[in-house]
């Protein structure tokens, strides 16, 4: 029998991920604090139930459980019909009643595919232009399985400070209680850039749910990664179609490394793919990496160990008894369906086939729920009847097609300019465009004949001349041409 | 005026009240001397309201006119009930510093019915126990004999009663600590229906099991205090939304086309004291005389409802006692007593993965059976009669180092909790000088009926009016 020799492997990474996402709602999880808590002054925001004081009870929220409900129907997810809230025990200082209350055997949400569009590689020398076209096919589809998903309490914050030149740990329980979502899926991404995808996709349905602002940097979304490696091995490692026979391998590896504070999209990045190379390493080497908790390190972009399996908890978990089971009938699933609205992936094939837009320009469009009604805003102003012409402009067809161009091209601000406005100016520039060569020779001509002086004074070669002359033409083409083009027109009519 | 308070109810104290026979700074300050009299003695009460306080808010209501339902009644509430600025120790040493914010849903509901709060009683430390032994402070001790432990763990509630500190007592009964203390005392003590009383604001022993309660002199003082407490509570999710009956209104029916029964698996037991089983059987005559028709019934998982019991309520124990880590509150968790410590272990010990299934897991299966004995019971039966306790008052000392021995003074009342039904202790009659009480179980808020029951048969027996003698 042939010797493994490690070199002769590669390794292909199995990650799977768990999603935290804190909701928007206006009160906590389990009483009537505010559960906006960030930036707010230290336990200002608390009351019995949230500090766990004795004999404090609670009393979920309703709203929290049908955002959770609603985001599993978004994510193409099965409702579980009868659900239930478990205590999750561990000891932290940060969670007063000395348990959690979470969700174990029976999570609001279970069994759903996320499907993402992986990008395909495409050459080094892509054009933008080439993108707009459509010519060329960036995505494949590619679907991630969601295991499952639940809600919780999110716990209070530990700060640890030096007072008086004493080293102390301070807890802060604004958050503790806040309602919190958990998002599971199955081992099925491959790549840190497929991790990447499915994270930035979820924090796009939430928001456009309008359940939480999924923000990384507050913490109101946290990914935790668990990765291992698996083997594929080559057959013949000198053949040149090797790759073609690689083993289908499809055992999972018998452990994991869960990564945790990781606070932005690209620490997650960083995480992966450190993480990726110290386990290739250590396999080359001929080691198996242990099941481990590791903490991501930002200023040193490195994982560190925190907990190793041994040291894992039992958390004990049994059915809440200070809250009732919870059972959904059918309608009731029926009629959160009909709130969640029309979803990314959806509002994107609508516009590509609505209104003619390429992939690319939907997909922009689509990123976010406001600047995509911004877009369907501007097109029905375009549309209606009624809108009223601004001054000097007349009305002028529009396509949809150029709104979004304008919109993409010209990084629009929203917040100043209103769908109308946009219109108007796109019209504007438009008829500028549009404006003919003899009309603008005839607006110069009448512009050096009237002003005779200035037109000597500029062939003799005084510059600010000519900054008149094409002053006194902006003013006759009233808007209808560019500054630029009457520029190049007043020379080259004077230089005949 | 002068009064006999250990005598006074609070309907006759409320009738003197209303017709200004006397006070309520006569009835707070006649309580108040009877706590100076014999709470060293008897150890009841672990905290009283300043004497100043309590005068006050007793005269602010001689200057109403008695309108509210309790108006100038003197009560003392169980340590488990937090009371806002009244210490509240649970009776452990772990408390022995907590002042709480706020108060019970239960504690703000008697003040606002016109109750005036005299103190805090003392208990088992956290609900756990059947005596009174395991207060972290000072065992209370039985009124009828002091040698003899009073029940538990509400000991203190039933003593404060039975020695006129106070008219009525708050409790809680997660296995028997109501109805074990009302029956040691020879006083009424209700375990309401699960959810029928909002558990908020009460420091949990196990959130399944805990109902709240109370131990008055006689039923219709009894049905009085539910008729306030009882209802549904925002702040519980488990609190039911059937509306609270007039419990007070309904009293008084005949006893004609009554069915009782009575569960064979509770007579007959090995170790039941005979002199007990006599009285208890001369009371089911009594209800017989007064037309009840009595039948034998069963409940046919009797025997494993101890097991079940002493699995399901150490794993709830365990989790609800976990925040007392003594980061925020309280001392550390090395100033546990013995048996918390001892319920803590067995918990967390039934949780743990891999004992799980073979524990909880079962014994939460055996509980959907033994509920299910009860439902087909009262198919069938009105209510159900038993014994309270196996046994007369124990001595001091008799069974506090054996838990089993203990455990087995609740083996009439856990099954009642297990299955979340309501049952009222009432006394049936004396060995002695040592009371005998008797439990009288209803279906799932059936308190009206087990009231109306337990009414007839006081009236024609007055068991209450034999006070201790001290």
């Amino acid at each position: 029998m042939v010797q493994e020799d490690p070199k002769n492997m590669n390794y292909e990474p199995i990650i799977g991920i768990e999603i935290h996402v804190e909701l928007g709602t206006l009160s906590k999880m389990f009483c009537g604090c505010p559960a906006d808590h960030f930036g707010k002054e230290p336990n200002t925001q608390t009351c019995p139930v949230c500090l766990g004081l004795p004999g404090a009870l609670p009393v979920p929220n309703k709203k929290a459980v049908e955002w959770t409900m609603l985001l599993g129907l978004a994510l193409g997810c099965t409702i579980n019909k009868e659900s239930k809230f478990d205590r999750k025990h561990y000891f932290y200082p940060d969670l007063p009643k000395g348990y959690q209350i979470s969700q174990y055997d029976a999570p609001l949400v279970r069994d759903g595919v996320l499907k993402l569009k992986v990008k395909s590689h495409l050459p080094a020398n892509t054009t933008h232009q080439a993108l707009q076209a459509g010519k060329l096919k960036v995505e494949e589809e590619k679907s991630i399985r969601i295991r499952r998903v639940h809600l919780e309490e999110d716990t209070g914050k530990l700060q640890h400070a030096v007072i008086d030149g004493k080293r102390v740990s301070l807890v802060d329980f604004n958050r503790s209680g806040v309602p919190l979502v958990e998002i599971v899926t199955e081992p099925d991404f491959r790549s840190t850039e497929e991790v990447d995808m499915f994270a930035k996709k979820l924090q796009q349905i939430v928001r456009y749910l309008g359940i939480s602002g999924a923000d990384m940097e507050k913490g109101s979304m946290r990914i935790e990664p668990s990765i291992s490696l698996r083997k594929s091995e080559i057959l013949n490692p000198k053949s040149e179609t090797n790759s073609k026979f690689k083993i289908q391998n499809s055992k999972l590896p018998d452990y994991r490394v869960e990564i945790k504070n990781i606070n932005s999209f690209k620490f997650a990045r960083n995480a992966i793919t450190y993480e990726i190379e110290r386990q290739t390493e250590m396999l080359e080497h001929g080691d198996t990496p242990t099941q481990q908790t590791r903490g991501y390190v930002e200023a040193k972009g490195v994982t560190v160990p925190q907990r190793e399996k041994e040291e894992a908890h039992d958390y004990r978990y049994f059915p809440e008894p200070d809250i009732p089971p919870m059972r959904f009938a059918q309608e009731q699933i029926a009629k959160s369906k009909e709130q969640i609205g029309e979803m990314p992936d959806e509002k994107k094939e609508r516009f590509i086939k609505e209104y003619g837009l390429s992939e690319y320009d939907a997909t922009i469009l689509t990123e976010d729920r406001l600047s995509a009604e911004y877009f369907e805003d501007a097109v029905k102003c375009q549309k209606s009847k009624a809108r009223p012409p601004a001054r000097q402009v007349k009305s002028q067809e529009v396509s949809s097609k150029t709104i979004a161009n304008w919109i993409i091209n010209k990084k629009v601000d929203r917040a100043s300019v209103t769908p109308t406005q946009l219109l108007d100016q796109i019209i504007i520039a438009a008829q500028s465009v549009f404006v003919s060569g003899d009309e603008l020779e005839s607006i110069v001509t009448q512009v050096l004949d009237g002003n005779p002086k200035a037109a000597r004074e500029y062939k003799n070669g005084k510059e600010p001349a000519l900054m008149f002359l094409v002053g006194q033409a902006m003013r006759l083409a009233k808007g209808k041409s560019t500054a630029e083009d009457l520029r190049k027109k007043i020379i080259e009519l004077i230089s005949k | 005026m002068k009064m006999e308070i250990k005598a006074l109810t609070i309907q006759s104290a409320l009738a003197g009240l209303r017709t200004k026979q006397f006070t309520a700074v006569d009835v707070v300050g006649a309580c108040l001397t009877n706590v100076k009299k014999f709470n060293e003695d008897y150890q009841a009460l672990l905290a009283v309201v300043d004497e100043d306080v309590l005068m006050a808010q007793a005269k602010d209501i001689d200057a109403t006119d008695y309108s509210l339902p309790l108006s100038g009644i003197p009560i003392v509430l169980k340590d488990l009930f937090t009371s806002d600025g009244i210490r509240t120790t649970a009776g452990s040493k772990v408390l022995e510093q907590y002042v709480p914010v706020f108060d019970a849903t239960v504690v703000a509901k008697l003040k606002a019915a016109g109750a005036i709060i005299i103190g805090k009683a003392n208990q088992d430390a956290w609900g756990h126990g059947s005596s009174g032994e395991n207060s972290d402070y000072t065992p209370t001790k039985n009124p009828y004999d002091p040698s003899r432990v009073p029940g538990g763990s509400s000991s203190g509630s039933a003593a404060a009663v039975a020695l006129g500190m106070c008219l009525a007592a708050t409790g809680t009964d997660t296995g028997s600590s109501v109805r074990l203390p009302a029956a040691f005392c020879n006083l009424v003590g209700l375990k309401p229906t699960y959810g029928r009383v909002s558990r908020y604001g009460i420091i949990a022993m196990a959130s399944s099991f805990d109902t709240i309660g109370h131990i008055t002199k006689t039923v219709y003082d009894n049905a009085l205090i539910c008729e306030i407490t009882a209802g549904k509570d925002a702040y519980d999710a488990t609190t039911s939304e059937i509306p609270v009956p007039q419990y007070t209104n309904k009293l008084d029916i005949k006893l004609q086309g009554v069915k009782i029964g009575l569960p064979k698996e509770y007579f007959g037991l090995h170790g039941m004291d005979p002199r007990v089983s006599d009285v208890t059987r001369t009371a089911i005559k009594k209800l017989e005389d007064l037309g009840a028709r009595i039948v034998d019934v069963s409940l046919p998982h009797t025997s494993v409802a101890m097991a079940c019991y002493y699995i399901l309520v150490p794993s709830e124990v365990s989790s609800n006692l976990a925040r007392f880590d003594g980061v925020r509150f309280g001392n550390g968790r090395e100033t546990f007593g013995m048996e918390a410590k001892r319920r803590m272990m067995i918990g967390t010990y039934a949780l743990s993965s891999g004992y799980y299934d073979a524990y909880y897991k079962t014994a939460a299966q055996i509980r959907t059976l033994i509920k299910k004995d009860f439902d087909d019971v009262f198919g069938a039966v009105d209510v159900l009669v038993a014994p309270s306790s196996p046994t007369l008052p124990f001595a001091i000392g008799q069974k506090s180092n054996d838990p089993v021995a203990m455990y087995l003074s609740d083996i009439f009342m856990c099954p009642v909790n297990i299955a979340g039904v309501p049952a009222v202790n009432v006394p049936c009659g004396f060995v002695g000088d040592l009371p005998v009480g008797m439990q009288i179980i209803g279906p799932q808020f059936g308190e009206e009926r087990i009231y109306q029951i337990a009414s007839i048969y006081e009236k024609e027996t007055q068991w209450y009016k034999k006070t201790p003698k001290i």
